[in-house]
């Protein structure tokens, strides 16, 4: 009776609605590579953090106050006053180096499989759309505790702007809506951070999931599970059902549907990570100094300056870059210049062998050196610049650039391994 | 597999150097050994902050009942031994001090002191209180080698007395204080108790229900990871 029920329901909303359509295309005969590894929970986890950063973002705005007068109280009114406040805090702050944690496991998950590779090379450039915006949330979101750090940082990244040639300064000035970060900087931030960034992060998480769909899943050999029409025996092909959308155009070969096996995969990915996740944050929620910076317990203050101005862990990388560079307008040229790279990396890497596991030593000592680099250069970033920290950064962002230079030169003509045709078992 | 290990422990062994190389010099704390759970402890750091301390420096974002309840204070007795500025019981923790005219007084306001075990770690606070010595040079007659040139006096001199410094930046023992040093250092062990408490009320009620949200996601890591081997059954 109440199946019956439910299936005319349903009935009645597929006909104006194409909702188990839908359902069966992206997730219930969806086919997805089954021997996707540990590298592949991070773009569902990814999702949860999104979704954790605006759920806990909404129920934060309603006791935030973004004012320059009352931010920083309204902060401290949130970690004592409100019922639980201190918990929607941490898991928004804790979320917020969660959420670049996932990002680059799952950028690096790209660069070792070759996801970026044809014909992924517009999801690829969505994923980095999604990195940028990220990022600019991120740092937007970093004023608004309106701490001595939260100011102080903005200002360091703000006056990068400046260094544009002829119209510099009234970038900054049109930046800050101000002469100096004030007030006014704070609400427009504010302003960005709740509606404008969000709601361009979520587009472009729907375009990313869209593109993913339309070319299909990677996996860890790189291999295709989609072969030409008609080239497979009947008795090799996948013994699931898949979505016409799929099944019509190809023959699919060793994929699974992706909802119940990937998603009760990712639920135990989710488990996991949220052990991590629970365990920093109610445990040790500043990170060691690193997911909350200790100036930023004392108020903002444009008159005083922190001893040492260090960008939040998941900006070192690149904070480093610029900062290497003895010119500032050649730093923020070189700084943006190292997001530029990895938008273009499709286009650097000119090979068709898309894993690693196939590919030439060279290649795996170069992805491993920029690995290295980039971990050298975050850390690099959080500290102080002396002389040694200086070398070795310079020596870090030649790696950096160095491994999409190379990878142009050698990809084009590389000694690659044979790739099978199928993924084994 | 073996690999991607190699290149995780590699990044991890660079993330280590890297991170020696840029450790940079830094007072030398001692360590509070405070104990957030003792509450006698925070309530005789409350008493002795409401004494020596709020008169400069305020505790603007934590409320006086709040302190109350979580120390484990009654609250008429709360009102008669730990308030005396008049305040509403449920307001914050002030002083009357104004602040333009503290700034000229001390060369800067004396800040708000909520967040400073925050700010500073409460080590620092242990040692600073303890670190105060005889330099004529400066204002008060003192100084500290914690925090060089500070503005403050020493407010706790009756308590621990006076100190001397050698050239090499040692401190002989304190004279003519009412405790010996090593009440004294419980005293400010006590105080900077209060001010970690301070800095984040809830410090202990976040640990003790972090323990039961770990054991919650432990269990449940368990039974997904027989699900879903439960699931996968049939692709195998």
């Amino acid at each position: 009776m109440l199946v019956k029920l439910f299936q005319d329901f349903m009935g009645w909303i597929d006909k104006r609605l194409p909702v188990t359509d839908a359902w069966n295309k992206h997730l219930a005969q969806y086919p997805a590579p089954k021997n996707f590894n540990f590298w592949y929970f991070f773009g569902s986890l990814a999702m949860l953090v999104l979704v954790n950063q605006i759920l806990t973002g909404i129920w934060l705005t309603m006791n935030y106050e973004p004012s320059g007068d009352g931010a920083f109280a309204s902060i401290e009114y949130i970690m004592r006053d409100v019922d639980f406040g201190w918990l929607l805090r941490y898991m928004h702050s804790t979320g917020a180096s969660a959420f670049f944690v996932v990002v680059y496991m799952h950028m690096m998950r790209g660069l070792m499989y070759g996801s970026y590779q044809k014909p992924r090379e517009l999801l690829w450039i969505f994923g980095m759309l999604i990195f940028l915006v990220l990022m600019a949330e991120a740092f937007m979101g970093y004023l608004l505790p309106w701490g001595n750090m939260s100011y102080w940082g903005a200002q360091v990244i703000i006056s990068l702007f400046g260094a544009v040639p002829i119209i510099g300064d009234d970038l900054t000035l049109w930046i800050r809506g101000d002469y100096v970060i004030s007030g006014a900087t704070l609400n427009r931030f504010f302003a960005l951070h709740v509606i404008a960034m969000p709601l361009v992060l979520v587009i472009l998480v729907f375009l990313h999931i869209l593109a993913l769909h339309e070319v299909g899943s990677n996996n860890p050999e790189g291999i295709d599970i989609k072969k030409p029409k008609g080239s497979v025996k009947p008795e090799e092909l996948s013994k699931f059902t898949f979505h016409k959308q799929y099944s019509e155009k190809y023959d699919i070969v060793d994929a699974v549907p992706f909802h119940p096996y990937y998603s009760v995969k990712d639920i135990m990915g989710v488990a996991g990570f949220l052990f991590l996740f629970c365990w920093v944050m109610f445990f040790a929620p500043e990170g060691g100094g690193y997911f909350m910076e200790a100036p930023n317990f004392t108020p903002a203050n444009g008159l005083k300056t922190p001893e040492h101005i260090a960008p939040v862990w998941y900006f070192g990388p690149f904070y480093t870059i610029l900062r290497v560079v003895p010119d500032k307008l050649l730093g923020a040229v070189a700084m943006f210049g190292a997001i530029v790279m990895l938008f273009a990396l499709p286009w650097f890497d000119r090979g068709t062998v898309k894993s690693v596991r196939y590919r030439s030593k060279l290649h795996l000592v170069n992805l491993i050196q920029f690995a290295i680099c980039f971990v050298v250069l975050g850390a690099l970033g959080t500290m102080p610049a002396t002389p040694i920290a200086n070398l070795i950064g310079v020596i870090a962002s030649f790696g950096y650039f160095g491994f999409f230079i190379a990878l142009w030169f050698y990809s084009k003509n590389e000694n690659t391994k044979p790739v099978p045709e199928r993924i084994a078992d | 597999m073996k690999k991607l290990i190699i290149a995780i422990a590699l990044s991890f062994a660079a993330f280590m150097s890297a991170s020696v190389l840029a450790a940079g010099p830094s007072v030398a704390l001692d360590k509070a050994n405070n104990d957030l759970s003792d509450k006698e402890s925070l309530k005789k750091g409350f008493k002795t902050y409401i004494n020596y301390c709020l008169g400069c420096h305020q505790l603007q974002y934590q409320r006086y009942n709040r302190t109350f309840s979580d120390l484990g204070i009654d609250e008429a007795d709360g009102v008669a031994n730990y308030m005396y500025s008049g305040d509403k019981v449920g307001g914050h923790i002030l002083n009357s001090m104004p602040e333009k005219e503290a700034a000229k007084w001390f060369g800067s306001a004396p800040p708000d002191l909520t967040l400073e075990a925050r700010l500073r770690s409460p080590d620092w606070i242990y040692t600073y209180l303890r670190s105060f010595y005889i330099d004529e040079s400066r204002p008060f007659g003192v100084n500290n080698s914690t925090f060089k040139d500070v503005g403050m006096p020493h407010v706790l001199q009756d308590l621990q007395g006076v100190s001397t410094i050698d050239e090499h930046g040692k401190l002989s023992p304190a004279m003519g204080g009412t405790l010996t040093a090593e009440e004294y250092d419980v005293v400010v062990r006590d105080l900077t108790n209060f001010l970690e408490y301070v800095g984040e009320p809830n410090k202990l009620e976040r640990k003790a229900l972090g323990y039961w949200v770990l054991a919650f996601l432990f269990f449940f890591f368990i039974i997904s990871y027989f699900l879903k081997k439960e699931y996968w059954k049939d692709v195998h």
